[in-house]
């Protein structure tokens, strides 16, 4: 049951992009088409499970036992930027479509902060295997969620009249901003 | 010659200033700037994250191949943010709790390796030192003016200190997540305005 309310919390509640602030560079840069935040969304999602795993892992069995963890940052980053390369040539290989449509923002997801923000999270709160695993996966999943809702919503805005000067990424942020307290609305969840 | 150091100088403060010119690192200017006193001192640890890593970029810039340079300039951005994570929390213990784990994902704030592969990996260290300078400066004076607009609005205090009285009904929606999405979103467009009224160049899209 715990668990079921740790997914709940990271999906909606405490949501890694509209509560948490993480990954908030790519969200403004890939959501202008449907299309792409559906593929970003789903690369974040295995980039940040996948990540999760090996810094949890690094982080329980290496750096807490010897004491190192002010590597912490260092290693993290370090295996998060070779996995992102690892990601990169797979879809290279495997969706020249996806890979096109993606372009410059796959090796963004280096330093989509979201990535780094879940390890981060994770080693802070102590979480242990299976909490882990939940933490990350509904974590990104939240954070594909909000960015293909997103996308949806900023396909409407560009065929709207916005005032000149709150066109781009200002009226994106404030779209975001309602979001958010759409998102608020779940508290009374948890 | 003098010039082009004044005009690096100068360029981060308004011509370039992050996060409103330059649209990166939104997260940290989204996620701490709750107050003035967190928003100066995230933007004064990346202010000197960002001078010493484009120092050292632009030094080692002949040395690093550009097919590793990425990997590379994670790495020495990513030792001097450990080096300000443990200074904060042996010199600023508080603020640096408050700040949590933002403090660390200074390595993956988008203005430090932006400034790196944009400026430092082109021009010689001093320069870009001066640039790193400029534009931490201009981040650090950005996030101020969040934070206290957040502050004073939000919370009623500024740096903790009550400005309007007992009798102010403080704003909580621009404290909460939503508030500091839409107060970015609204200086942005103030920006844009001010721009075109001046007859600048559309700049951001």
């Amino acid at each position: 049951m715990d668990l079921f309310f740790l997914a709940i919390s990271a999906t909606f509640v405490n949501n890694i992009l509209l509560a948490q602030y993480l990954g908030n560079c790519p969200f403004l840069g890939v959501s202008k088409k449907l299309e792409t935040a559906l593929g970003m969304a789903m690369a974040v999602v295995f980039v940040t499970i996948m990540a999760a795993i090996f810094t949890w892992s690094v982080f329980s069995y290496v750096l807490k036992p010897y004491g190192l963890e002010f590597l912490q940052t260092l290693s993290f980053i370090l295996i998060i930027a070779s996995l992102v390369q690892l990601v990169e040539i797979i879809l290279k290989k495997q969706s020249r479509v996806l890979y096109n449509g993606l372009g410059v923002y796959l090796p963004l997801i280096t330093t989509n902060c979201a990535v780094m923000g879940v390890a981060l999270l994770v080693a802070k709160k102590e979480y242990n295997f299976i909490e882990m695993l939940v933490f990350s996966s509904t974590s990104a999943v939240g954070y594909g969620l909000a960015l293909i809702l997103f996308a949806g919503i900023r396909e409407r805005l560009v065929i709207s009249a916005v005032p000149k000067s709150l066109q781009g990424t200002s009226i994106a942020l404030i779209t975001a901003g309602i979001m958010a307290l759409a998102f608020i609305g779940f508290q009374g969840m948890a | 010659m003098a010039n082009k150091y004044l005009d690096t100088l100068t360029g981060g403060l308004w011509k370039r200033i992050p996060p409103f010119r330059l649209v990166l690192g939104l997260c940290p200017a989204l996620a701490v700037t709750m107050s003035a006193e967190n928003g100066l001192g995230m933007g004064l640890a990346t202010a000197f994250v960002l001078t010493l890593s484009n120092g050292a970029i632009s030094t080692l810039r002949q040395v690093i191949p550009s097919k590793v340079r990425i990997a590379s300039y994670i790495v020495i951005i990513a030792t001097l943010v450990s080096i300000v994570e443990i200074l904060m929390k042996a010199f600023f213990f508080p603020l640096s709790q408050q700040l949590g784990i933002y403090i660390p994902l200074i390595v993956v704030n988008c203005i430090v390796l932006g400034r790196a592969e944009g400026f430092a990996a082109k021009n010689p260290p001093l320069l870009s030192m001066i640039d790193g300078f400029s534009v931490g400066t201009g981040y650090a004076l950005s996030l101020l003016l969040i934070g206290s607009i957040r502050e004073i609005f939000g919370a009623g205090t500024w740096f903790g200190m009550m400005v309007f009285g007992e009798t102010f009904e403080p704003m909580a929606f621009l404290v909460s997540a939503p508030g500091a999405f839409v107060t970015i979103g609204v200086m942005l467009a103030l920006q844009n305005l001010f721009s075109r009224w001046r007859g600048e160049k559309f700049i951001q899209g």
